[in-house]
């Protein structure tokens, strides 16, 4: 017998333990009806595997384990599924808790079960994996999984078993008998545990009021292979608590939230073993456990072998319950065990003790007085802390002191309260105090996390928003710059063509076109409706006609002329430009004008035809015209790198082609027939066209980077840029990446597009320029 | 069927704050029988008295406070501080000197603080403090050991006493059952030396007995508290181990002025202080090693005072500043918890 230390503080209430022994483990009576809640253990509830109305077999699983600290459970005995709902469990909170109700038919079939041959010859994993399918939870009061405690050996180093048997609760003698009658079963799980943790040391913690079971374990231990030492522990509430038995045992204590395993010490329960050895050896799952049913409200206080989910009803029967005497029925020890309301509250994997108390037993706890700071709670306190102080900060809402007074290392045994001469409930002040931190903290958490939304929030609004501001002072200079050229221009015009009376002469075409217009309107709308003078609307028409085209032919000779001779007066490419879309805008109109009167199976088709050969002649010549003005820009431009032109421009016609030309083609992608040949038609003019940009815009870059490199180029901003363009590549790929909604994406893309190119655009200027 | 439903632990010690303070009276009573014997009756008459006005004023200021009588004068509390004002003052004391003291003890020191259990100083000694500083000659008179009267028990009879403390007896009479304490001799000494003093006192060398009598019979009280477990040794033996400490070194270093530590620890209050006053729960440092601090501090404290102080015993302000220094006392001297490394220090928290 190895040497036994002490923890601090500690009490000695009357043990009761007496009664209960005297008669052996005996089995309880088959209960009716079973209520197995889904959470009898410390992690997430299992889930319902049957449905109502199923039959199930002893020993069948009904709900499986959902994620790794969780337990299946089992059907306790053969029977009829009956409902899957809220039913009382045995909380101390009271509250409801879904729970399992099997209607038993009597037979206990057992479903197919089997045990292990040699678990020694199984993968460890295997063997836990086993475990864990039995449902096997600690029995000791917390119900820890115990194969999560079994897979510690993976990341810990395990040196220390400690088998829990101190059993310190008054009345509680579960153990104790289980340890009297089934010793050989308890050795054949340590065995199991040992093989799959490898500890160097095993040690039995046991109070020194058990002789009886002290004696039966010494005989069952006589040559066995293991290192297991049987330490008798002087009998003192709460040395059965994990962290006092192991200080108890080894003089270590475990670190402040900290868990056994990290000192290398793990703790299982007596009773653990016992459930560990009958899943491996005989394949039984853990469906039933010794309940101790005590007190003095029963007649026969015994250890009864109930089923899991039997109410506990049907074991007060068994034991002979006075219902008149009964006062106060305690599951678990009357330290630290939860009341509770009424008898059909079933056993779950826990439930070691059932006290059912008369009213001297446990009266109630008489009213409190003031606290005189006598000090005899810090006495017993086994948490070597100070009952009386942390009592204040609760009291007074004090929290940060009652942390700082290690509020979180007190186990809540209840022994400061067991001694206090003011019968204060200290128990209930800590849970209080530590139940209003922990809300405080989640609350703390979830306003951070409110805190940091809003603060980035506001910076990407502030963001946008400079970007919005530089993006508009740029087009306001650009507008500034765009209004002086074109007063140079005009300038420039008025020199040279000062006859021309060019506006004069658009408004005379606008007229004639909007006439032209409405004649034809009105034709249309008498050849639908099939009434009126059609012939003499046509020649309305015809009229309106010849009128436009004459004022168009008028406005495009006095136009036609001021082209060539702009470049040489150092003219306007930009508004050549505008001509040139304006020209092409026409053109599409005029198409569209076709493409409907086509639909319509309108006549003065022919016409509209040859409208649109006109407009895409002038088209054309607009086209060329701008060409031409560029092409002796950029020969200007290469002559004097000063000239400023307008590459942005340029780039954004680009830009503009590609999307029309998309769009085009996403447009054609829906067409068929005839309409798709004409549709193929258009959309190769724009390629055509854009490909035309492209090449201007390449070119003038071109001049412009040339320019540049005669000038010896400022690489310093170049790279800059080259940086800022790439960032605003990655910034829009991410906006699109959010983006769900269809038009915020297409013109997304259509950003991303440019700023690619653009980005592209001056790494390549960049890289041509760095060897230099 | 519906059962009661409650927190645990369902199951509480027989135990309980009048269980305390009676388990306290009955420490006292050692001591009471030797003063009684060596001093006279006026220590019992002093106690009766003190204890009627505690439970009087207890009851009225209760009835003010509007808080339930019979709940909070069964606790006992009020009685246990009568009664450890009774035996400081001096036996002879007139009546209205104690009725001061009992109303200033409960009434002001302990309700107005907010009743048992809120207050920061001792009661007894804010009260005998009080009735030091402002009747210094009725608090000074202290009656002298009956070996000093004559043959056989010559103290004063239970009538005279009673006429002594109530009023109805002339000065003269009990002047000649009054005088100096060892502890005034000594410290009132003129220019001799300890030895000189001690050999023309007749206190000294003659009636020193009745107080180290009566200072045994506080120690045996102590003793069955802490048997009992009302009280920890913490304070008690800190204090008297500071104070012996204290005395030894000065008496080693210079005996001709100073007195020598059996003298300090078996005289004046120094035992009541140590077991009944410094171990009043409420106004001490809370945690046992909070408590070492506070017992030796005061008798650090004591020795000081009594040496080279105005007043010949320093127990009751020694007390109260100490109760003052309590709460950060308690600050830096919290426990090291079960898991920890170290204690927690300071008010913890942002600070």
């Amino acid at each position: 017998m190895g040497k036994v230390f002490a923890f601090h503080g500690g009490i000695h209430p009357p043990e009761n333990k007496k009664q209960s022994t005297r008669t052996p483990i005996r089995k309880a009576p088959l209960p009716k009806l079973l209520y197995l809640p889904l959470q009898q253990h410390i992690g997430m509830a299992a889930s319902p595997l049957v449905n109502i109305g199923d039959r199930v077999l002893k020993g069948q699983m009904i709900a499986e384990p959902v994620g790794r600290i969780s337990a299946s459970l089992h059907a306790p005995t053969s029977g009829i599924i009956r409902s899957i709902g809220p039913h009382p469990v045995p909380h101390a909170s009271g509250l409801e808790s879904d729970c399992i109700v099997i209607e038993s038919d009597g037979q206990d079939e057992w479903i197919e079960h089997q045990s292990i041959e040699d678990y020694t010859k199984l993968e460890p994993g295997t063997l836990i994996e086993h475990i864990r399918r039995c449902g096997i939870a600690g029995m000791g009061g917390a119900g820890f999984p115990t194969d999560v405690k079994l897979h510690l050996g993976d990341d810990h180093i395990v040196n220390t078993l400690i088998i829990n048997a101190a059993e310190c609760e008054p009345y509680i003698t579960a153990d104790d008998m289980l340890m009297r009658e089934r010793a050989h079963e308890i050795l054949g799980g340590i065995r199991i545990i040992s093989h799959l943790l490898k500890p160097s040391h095993i040690m039995i913690g046991i109070e020194d009021n058990k002789s009886h079971a002290i004696h039966t374990l010494e005989q069952v231990l006589k040559g066995c292979e293991l290192n297991i030492d049987i330490r008798v522990v002087p009998t003192k509430y709460p040395s059965g608590g994990e962290r006092q038995l192991i200080k108890l045992l080894t003089d270590i204590e475990v670190p402040s939230g900290r868990i056994p395993a990290d000192i290398g010490i793990v703790c299982q329960n007596i009773g653990t073993t016992t459930a560990i050895y009958r899943a491996v050896h005989h394949g039984e799952p853990l469906i039933s456990r010794v309940v101790t049913v005590t007190g003095d409200a029963v007649a026969q206080p015994q250890n009864l072998e109930a089923l899991i989910g039997t109410p506990f009803a049907d074991l007060l029967d068994a034991a002979n319950v006075y219902e008149n005497k009964l006062y106060r029925l305690v599951m678990g020890g009357p330290m630290m065990g939860v009341t509770v309301e009424h008898d059909q509250i079933p056993v779950i994997k826990t439930t070691n003790c059932i006290i059912a108390a008369t009213i001297d037993e446990m009266p109630p706890a008489p009213p409190e007085q003031a606290c005189i700071r006598c000090g005899m709670c810090e006495q017993v306190c086994p948490a070597e802390l100070l009952p009386q102080q942390l009592y204040w900060f609760s009291k007074g809402r004090e929290f940060d002191k009652a942390r700082h007074h290690n509020l979180f290392d007190c186990i809540e045994c209840g022994a400061c309260a067991y001694v206090c001469p003011s019968s204060i409930p200290l128990v209930q002040y800590y849970r209080f105090a530590k139940s209003e931190i922990r809300t405080e903290e989640a609350e703390q958490r979830k306003a951070d996390h409110a805190r940091q939304r809003f603060e980035a929030r506001q910076a990407r609004l502030e963001r946008e928003e400079a970007e919005k501001e530089a993006r508009r002072k740029a087009r306001a200079e650009e507008a500034a710059r765009a209004q002086q050229a074109r007063k140079n221009n005009e300038n420039a015009a008025a020199t040279a063509e000062p006859a021309q009376d060019i506006s004069a002469l658009k408004t005379a075409a606008a007229v004639a076109r909007t006439k032209l217009k409405k004649a034809q309107k009105a034709l249309d709308a008498a050849r639908e409706s099939g009434e009126g003078d059609i012939s003499a609307l046509e020649a309305a028409v015809q009229a309106a006609q010849t009128s436009a085209d004459q004022a168009q032919k008028a406005l495009d000779s006095a136009d036609k002329p001021s082209a060539p001779t702009a470049p040489a007066a150092g003219a306007d490419i930009k508004q050549l430009k505008t001509a040139a879309a304006v020209a092409r805008t026409k053109l599409k109109k005029a198409r569209d004008a076709l493409k409907n009167a086509e639909d319509k199976g309108l006549d003065g088709l022919d016409k509209l035809r040859a409208t649109l050969s006109t407009l895409e002649q002038k088209a054309e010549e607009a086209d060329k015209a701008f060409k031409d003005a560029e092409n002796a820009a950029s020969s200007s431009t290469e002559a004097t790198p000063a000239a400023p032109v307008d590459m942005k421009a340029l780039k954004q016609q680009v830009s503009i082609m590609r999307t029309k030309l998309k769009k085009a083609e996403a447009a054609l992608e829906g067409l068929e027939g005839d309409e798709r040949s004409q549709a193929e038609q258009a959309l190769e003019e724009l390629r055509q066209r854009h490909a035309e940009a492209d090449q201007a815009f390449k070119a003038a870059e071109q001049a412009q980077i040339d320019a540049a490199a005669a000038q010896g180029v400022d690489l310093k901003q170049l790279k800059i840029d080259a940086a800022m363009a790439r960032a605003a590549v990655t910034k829009l790929e991410r906006a699109l990446a959010k983006t769900e909604e269809e038009q915020e994406r297409a013109s997304l893309e259509a950003e991303l597009v440019t700023a690619r190119d653009k980005a592209e655009q001056l790494n390549k200027t960049l890289q041509q320029h760095e060897p230099a | 069927m519906s059962l009661i439903r409650m927190s645990s632990p369902h199951v509480y010690k027989a135990n309980s704050t009048a269980n305390v303070m009676r388990l306290v009276l009955l420490a006292t009573l050692p001591g009471i029988t030797a003063l009684t014997v060596f001093f006279g009756w006026g220590t019992l008459i002093q106690i009766v008295w003190a204890a009627l006005l505690a439970v009087a004023f207890e009851a009225a200021i209760l009835k003010l406070r509007r808080r339930p009588l019979g709940f909070y004068l069964s606790d006992g509390s009020a009685i246990v501080t009568a009664l450890l004002l009774a035996v400081a003052i001096p036996p002879f004391a007139p009546w209205w000197v104690t009725a001061v003291g009992v109303f200033v003890a409960i009434v002001i020191a302990k309700h107005l603080y907010g009743g048992l259990g809120q207050n920061p100083f001792n009661p007894a000694m804010v009260a005998y403090a009080l009735l030091l500083i402002s009747f210094p000659v009725e608090m000074t008179r202290w009656t002298s050991p009956f070996v000093l009267n004559g043959e056989g028990w010559p103290v004063a009879s239970f009538m005279d006493t009673l006429g002594a403390i109530f009023g109805s007896v002339e000065h003269i009479w009990y002047d000649s059952f009054t005088g100096a304490t060892p502890l005034d001799e000594l410290r009132h000494r003129g220019g001799l030396t300890t030895e000189e003093t001690w050999r023309q006192s007749l206190v000294l060398s003659q009636g020193i007995g009745a107080w180290h009598a009566v200072s045994a019979a506080w120690f045996m009280g102590g003793i069955f508290l802490l048997y009992r477990k009302i009280i920890t040794w913490h304070a008690p033996i800190s204090m008297l181990l500071a104070l012996a400490v204290c005395a030894t070194l000065f008496y080693g270093f210079d005996p001709d002025s100073y007195a020598d530590p059996f003298f300090h620890l078996s005289t004046g209050a120094t035992m009541l202080a140590a077991f009944f006053i410094i171990t009043d729960p409420v106004s001490s440092a809370t945690s046992n090693r909070g408590r070492i601090i506070f017992g030796a501090s005061i008798g650090v404290l004591i020795f000081i005072i009594r040496t080279w102080g105005n007043y010949p015993d320093g127990v009751a302000f020694a007390v109260l500043l100490l109760n003052l220094a309590a709460p950060f006392i308690d600050l830096y001297s919290q426990p090291r918890s079960y898991g920890h490394s170290r204690a927690n220090k300071g008010r913890g928290g942002k600070a």
